[in-house]
């Protein structure tokens, strides 16, 4: 038995002077190298509108233009592929600016080696997917890197949308009494990504809910919704999502954990592997804030939607403040945070 | 989801918490002993509902925060041999040592893995013949017989690339070390119902006798962790110390003889340091002297005997249940997730983390 206890814990700073992957995790880390070193770097205000996309007048027209990139490996998972998430996911970030998107640009960059059988897949998924949210590519760039320098296929899409009338969505816009709405259940694409690339073999397939979202949010604006403030759940996960829009907005939105649908595969999955369903990625779902008296027609609408039987009033914005609250099952609250770093599993 | 709703029912939770507060006649200590019992205790929010007089410490059972950074920087070091290929637990990755974490070095260049089991690490080292794989085995007993059976495989089959870096420790001398020392404030334990299952708790009921307090075996979930607390108060109440077992859908007297054996067969128990708390006698598991060939450290020719370096961490003290993560003038503001002074900052299981990520205060701006 020891006579007595060294009280330290010797951990210096870590250093922080190289990137490493949790700086593309879609959490604090990835906010701050972008608020402090690249937003600073590109001469732009560090707490400039923080969006999906950017929105600019061209004449008398409303544009929206965003790009994203698309890094997943495996390249091929249930429910998706490098494509489709290529396309839906620029098509998304269009929609969450209140934009009908109209035109995507492709950059693809290739690795030596790759099969030219899988990049034919590629190909006709993302042609497939762009034909279901009525977008066109309509230009693009091909590269090739040696072997080693890639995961088989990059993709990187930037897209146009054309923004409605009269819709402005931002966090700033969220206001105290608005309902907070969540398209349908969480946490498919990324248990499905991680299964397909870690060999689990999950009872129940677990595929991503990688869909456009396009068509869903136009049909809110044309049942004459007022939205304030519309975003997709991507990185980090529903929890992120709603604190960021939280911060940026300044405002508190308490969130009741048992209206958040989670299937039971997922759900079964986040408990083996000791990860928390709302940090893991969607790509087919959005959180929406309208006032409360919209709240029903938005979700009447958003149930006739895809994966719809399943979205729901999820929560309220109470106050000025800049947090978000979740009432638990069992009567605790507890505020979430945004995910730091990356989500990796639990030993035990 | 079956197996875990019936553990999460919120009226049987508001059952227990009102027999709790109707049995508690004055103020009761207890600690949980594993960081998966923190996690949820605070993610559910089960703290919250018990009546004021009732504490609940956390801890040392984080696998994670436990380990000492001493470990970390030899692991490290491993790594950045040539044509090592490392792999760990996700957990582990992030937690910085002296010069550093495992995640960083990967960054820089070293060939760092992330395995959800030892077994993955040893199928590593069988499909690259022409590179030496380590395997980072840290852990309680829930951990260590996988470890145990994979050391087992190696030998075996005579996977001459493969060697673990071992830093397994053990539950019951920690127990003990926190009773022994003189600032000690618990007066009732949880013991963690994964642990119990595989090593069973005939060796905790010496431990209830020698110093007076009840053990409960207790599970994860909110209903495993109310009842558990219940049980530990009505033992106090009634002044009886014992080791009780409700955690029997899980937990048996005698454990899993199998696993034992196996982690008696490759495992030889030595003192360990453990972060934060130091050395404790008889605490660790080290590779036995049969399979010594599979000590990573002794292939490498690393020692780690390193002194423990002071900080402002205060981890030693949380780990020990004599403050709260948030009574560390550290917390949350030059300690963070991102920028963490100690382990306990790091794992999902470290109690500060846990803190952390559920109980900031609301305004607090970020």
């Amino acid at each position: 038995m020891t006579d007595g206890f060294a009280l330290s814990c010797p951990i210096p700073d870590p250093g922080g002077d190289i990137i490493e992957l949790a700086h593309g995790g879609g959490g604090l880390l990835m906010h701050r190298l972008i608020d402090r070193m690249i937003r600073p770097g590109f001469g732009l205000p560090e707490d400039g509108v923080a969006h999906d996309g950017a929105v600019f007048e061209v004449g008398s027209a409303r544009l929206a233009f965003t790009t994203d990139s698309y890094v997943v490996r495996p390249l091929f998972f249930p429910g998706g592929d490098i494509g489709s998430l290529a396309v839906n996911g620029t098509v998304n970030d269009l929609a969450m600016c209140g934009a009908q998107p109209l035109y995507l640009s492709v950059g693809l960059i290739l690795e030596e080696g790759l099969p030219i059988a899988q990049l034919q897949r590629v190909v006709a998924s993302m042609r497939k997917a762009a034909d279901a949210a009525g977008v066109r590519l309509v230009t693009g760039d091909t590269k090739v890197v040696e072997r080693g320098k890639g995961d088989g296929v990059y993709i990187n899409t930037a897209g146009v949308g054309a923004v409605r009338s009269g819709v402005a969505l931002e966090p700033r816009r969220v206001r105290p009494g608005d309902a907070v709405l969540l398209s349908g259940d969480i946490g498919r694409h990324g248990i499905a990504v991680m299964a397909a690339r870690e060999g689990f073999g999950f009872e129940g397939d677990i595929a991503s809910d990688c869909a456009p979202l396009a068509a869903t949010v136009m049909r809110l604006i044309d049942v004459g919704i007022e939205l304030h403030c519309l975003r997709d759940p991507t990185r980090g996960g529903l929890a992120t999502t709603l604190v960021e829009i939280a911060q940026a907005g300044g405002v508190v939105i308490r969130i009741d954990e048992s209206s958040i649908a989670i299937s039971e595969p997922v759900r079964g999955a986040c408990e083996l592997l000791g990860l928390d369903p709302l940090y893991v990625a969607n790509e087919g779902r959005f959180v929406a804030f309208v006032p409360q008296h919209a709240a029903e027609t938005a979700l009447a609408v958003l149930r006739g939607g895809p994966a719809g039987a399943s979205a729901a009033i999820i929560g309220r914005v109470e106050a000025s403040g800049r947090a978000v609250l979740l009432d638990g099952m069992i009567g605790g609250t507890r505020a979430l945070d945004m995910l730091s770093g990356e989500q990796l599993p639990r030993i035990c | 989801m079956k197996y875990v709703d019936e553990f999460r029912d919120p009226a049987l939770a508001r059952r227990y918490v009102e027999a709790i507060a109707r049995i508690a006649t004055r103020p009761w200590t207890l600690m949980e002993i594993c960081g998966g019992q923190t996690h949820s205790i605070v993610r559910h929010g089960v703290d919250q509902l018990l009546p004021p007089g009732v504490t609940l410490l956390h801890g040392p059972g984080c696998p994670v925060c436990v380990t000492p950074a001493e470990s970390i920087d030899t692991a490290i070091a491993i790594a950045g041999e040539p044509g090592v290929i490392f792999c760990s637990f996700g957990d582990m990755l992030r937690v910085p040592g002296h010069e550093g974490s495992l995640l960083a070095a990967r960054a820089r260049g070293a060939d760092v893995r992330m395995v959800y089991s030892p077994l993955d690490a040893l199928a590593i080292a069988r499909e690259t013949p022409d590179r030496q794989v380590v395997f980072f085995a840290i852990g309680f007993e829930t951990t260590a017989p996988a470890t145990a059976m994979t050391l087992a495989q190696a030998k075996r089959d005579g996977v001459g690339n493969f060697s673990l870096l071992v830093a397994h420790v053990l539950v019951p001398p920690a127990i003990e070390a926190l009773l022994s020392a003189p600032d000690n404030l618990v007066q009732g334990f949880l013991a963690a119902g994964h642990v119990c299952t595989v090593m069973g708790y005939w060796e905790y009921e010496p431990i209830a006798r020698r110093y007076g307090v009840p053990i409960v075996v207790t599970g994860f979930e909110p209903i495993d962790l109310l009842q558990g607390i219940y049980l530990c108060i009505r033992q106090l109440e009634a002044g009886r110390a014992e080791v009780e077992n409700p955690y029997r859908r899980m937990v048996r007297r005698e454990g899993n003889g199998t696993a034992q054996s196996l982690m008696r067969q490759v495992f030889a128990v030595r003192t360990q340091r453990w972060r934060g708390m130091g050395e404790i006698a008889n605490s660790g598991l080290g590779v036995a002297p049969d399979y010594a060939r599979f000590d990573a450290c002794r292939r490498f020719g690393y020692v780690s005997d390193a002194p423990e370096r002071p900080t402002e961490c205060l981890s030693g003290e949380v780990l020990r249940g004599l403050r709260k993560p948030v009574e560390c003038p550290a917390f949350g503001t030059r300690c963070t997730p991102e920028r963490p002074l100690g382990a306990t900052m790091v794992s999902s299981e470290g109690a500060c983390a846990a803190y952390y990520r559920y109980r900031r205060p609301v305004e607090e701006p970020v």
